[in-house]
């Protein structure tokens, strides 16, 4: 059978989302005749990048100013339009992709498969239910294929390729009922979370904002991005594009340390597919020890300046 | 203004969940249901959008079993105003949720949708972005503040780069997360208010809706769980297992 993949690639000023690459690597796994990338962007930058993902036989280039900030609803009817003569149309599992991706799906009255984790064949996969808790197999009906993919579940393609960019001068079909207001950026130029190699996070036990001052100035040293659990951005130590977990973001970096964090599974379920998994904690019976790959009983205020002390004497 | 909010039955936040040996799915017998933490938050939305004067009435609809009356009742007792169960065994996906709710929002004439983000069972987050293309209505999804004046609602929402703030002209689907409000504590003389507001049950045959294509659940496991890790003693030690393992 011949498929042909349309990947919907995300970007933000300009720069191509991390989880682009990985959608890109689950789309490969599906056999497919041919896999092109959709880019909805005022500048040439991220069509140019998304050209290198090994694996893309063409960039589609959507290109209008009015890209900055696309809405779902005006990116609906240029996803539709593309569709045709697609088998399968994925978008990265981040809140761009869920945003969207229902939309189009409704309107091609198919079933979404949300959160890809695992591709068996071109119409079945794998996916996670219950905050991870259990896994389903679920098979598509007949029709085309729409799916979100949890990047972390997938390693990015390499940046080895050279597909053509297709340059359409297509503005948002933006309608008058939704405009744009604004966007404020929480973590500012820090490292992406949800593509960072290291995460420092924090909990409620990190007590005040000024606490994870401390971890903020840990993972700079350490080149790592910080996360936090609800319970620290409810208490407003950190704005809420740091949440991990099964209602926000589901990270997979080579290491991750929890600074009081009790590990309730609502926060597990953001780290399952963590390399290593470190705990800091006063109290020795908090559940996040029975997921830690390393478990330290102690008090984070101790144990953060003497992890710089150590890290400083390894850097002299 | 009227307000429309869906109720998912769901098992409850504070339940681990297993898989069944079998691999049909997941425990359920016995195990406390509860409705969609999401949804608490909407119904709590729409009773403050009607104390604020903005609503006239809140409607909350639930799709499934008799048994989801349980949280229909809850919600009255809440501050809804009347319930609705579009009453079904069948399992009922978001696409079919949704066409569902489209359905219930045409005969009710709503103003205003809020539904929960996301259901904690599935995890799907696709019910409210589905019903608001298929009703062609604009949405505002992962809404942490609604203001709703002049037949529009901005909302601010949370997205991975922040917080963006959208306008959308009413009639909308907007879609809750968790920072919108804190629900309200149900207060036992609300509970016995609750048992005489009317709730009316509606069976799925009923509304017409043509059969839907679905995804065939193949099979339910149990994920991979981690190997039992180690406990150390000191910082250095902590360093040294990290070094040991390539980290520092
Ligand atoms: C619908 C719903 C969705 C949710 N989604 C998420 C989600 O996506 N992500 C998420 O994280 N949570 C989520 N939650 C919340 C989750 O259930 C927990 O409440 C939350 O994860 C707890 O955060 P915490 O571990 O920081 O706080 P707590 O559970 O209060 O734990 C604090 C920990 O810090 C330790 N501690 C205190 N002081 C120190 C110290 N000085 N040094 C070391 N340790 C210390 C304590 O021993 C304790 O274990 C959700 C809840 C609901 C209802
Ligand atoms: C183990 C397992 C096996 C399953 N097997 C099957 C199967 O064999 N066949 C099958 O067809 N489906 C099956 N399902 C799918 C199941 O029916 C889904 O839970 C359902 O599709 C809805 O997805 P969701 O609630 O996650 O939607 P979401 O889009 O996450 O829901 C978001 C919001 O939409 C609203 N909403 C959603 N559903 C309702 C509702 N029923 N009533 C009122 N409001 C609602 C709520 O406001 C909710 O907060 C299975 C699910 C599981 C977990």
């Amino acid at each position: 059978m011949s498929n042909n993949i349309l990947v919907i690639a995300e970007q933000h000023g300009g720069v191509l989302n991390p989880a682009t690459a990985k959608t890109v690597a689950c789309a490969r796994q599906i056999e497919h005749q041919t896999l092109d990338l959709a880019v909805f962007a005022a500048d040439a930058a991220p069509a140019e990048h998304a050209a290198k993902l090994e694996g893309v036989g063409k960039v589609i280039w959507l290109a209008d100013a009015g890209y900055a900030h696309p809405t779902a609803v005006g990116l609906e009817g240029r996803i539709l339009a593309l569709a045709q003569g697609y088998t399968h149309i994925l978008a990265p599992a981040t809140s761009f992709g869920r945003d969207v991706l229902p939309r189009v799906a409704a309107k091609l009255d198919v079933p979404q498969i949300s959160e890809i984790v695992a591709v068996e064949s071109a119409r079945i996969f794998k996916r996670p239910i219950y905050a991870g808790n259990a896994l389903i197999t679920v098979q598509a009906p007949p029709g085309i294929v729409v799916g979100t993919v949890r990047a972390n579940a997938f390693k990015p393609v390499t940046e080895s390729g050279a597909a053509c960019i297709e340059k359409h001068e297509t503005a948002p079909d933006q309608p008058e009922h939704t405009r744009f207001v604004s966007l404020v950026g929480g973590s500012g130029d820090r490292p992406d979370l949800q593509a960072a190699a290291r995460v420092l996070a924090g909990g409620r036990g990190v007590g005040t904002q000024a606490g994870f001052a401390d971890i903020f100035k840990l993972a700079d040293a350490m080149g790592a991005a910080v996360g936090a659990s609800r319970a620290a951005v409810d208490a407003g130590f950190v704005p809420n594009d740091l949440q991990i977990g099964q209602t926000s973001k589901i990270i997979a970096p080579d290491l991750y340390i929890a600074f009081g964090i009790s590990g309730a599974f609502q926060h597990l379920a953001g780290i399952k597919d963590a390399g290593v998994i470190v705990a800091v904690n006063t109290d020795p019976n908090a559940p996040i020890f029975e997921v830690a790959d390393i478990g330290l009983v102690a008090d984070l205020f101790e144990v953060i300046p003497q992890l710089e002390q150590a890290l400083s004497n390894r850097a002299g | 203004m009227k307000i429309l909010v869906g109720i998912k039955r769901v098992i409850d936040y504070n339940v681990q969940v297993h898989v069944k040996a079998d691999g049909s799915g997941v425990e359920t017998d016995g195990v406390k249901m509860s409705s969609n933490p999401f949804d608490e938050i909407a119904v709590e939305q729409a009773i403050r959008l009607k104390e604020a004067g903005v609503a006239h009435e809140i409607v909350v609809v639930s799709i499934g079993e008799a048994e989801a009356q349980e949280q229909l009742r809850s919600a009255l007792a809440m501050g809804a105003d009347r319930a609705l169960l579009v009453h079904t065994a069948q399992a009922v996906q978001p696409l079919l949720a949704a066409k569902i709710l489209a359905a219930v929002v045409k005969r009710e004439h709503a103003d205003l949708v809020l539904l929960g983000k996301q259901a904690i069972d599935d995890d799907a987050c696709q019910t409210p972005q589905m019903l608001a293309a298929l009703l062609d209505w604009p949405q505002a999804t992962f809404a942490s503040s609604i203001q709703v004046g002049d037949g529009r609602a901005e909302v601010i929402r949370e997205v991975d780069a922040g917080l963006e703030t959208l306008s959308v002209a009413l009639p909308a689907v907007l879609s809750t997360d968790l920072r919108l409000n804190e629900p309200r504590f149900i207060k036992i003389p609300q509970i016995m208010k609750a048992k005489s507001k009317p709730l009316q049950i509606v069976e799925f045959a009923e509304l017409g809706i043509a059969d839907t294509p679905s995804l065939r659940v193949l099979k339910t496991e149990a994920p991979a769980g981690r190997q039992a890790g180690i406990k150390v003693e000191s910082v250095a030690e902590l360093v040294g297992a990290l070094k040991e393992r390539g980290l520092l």
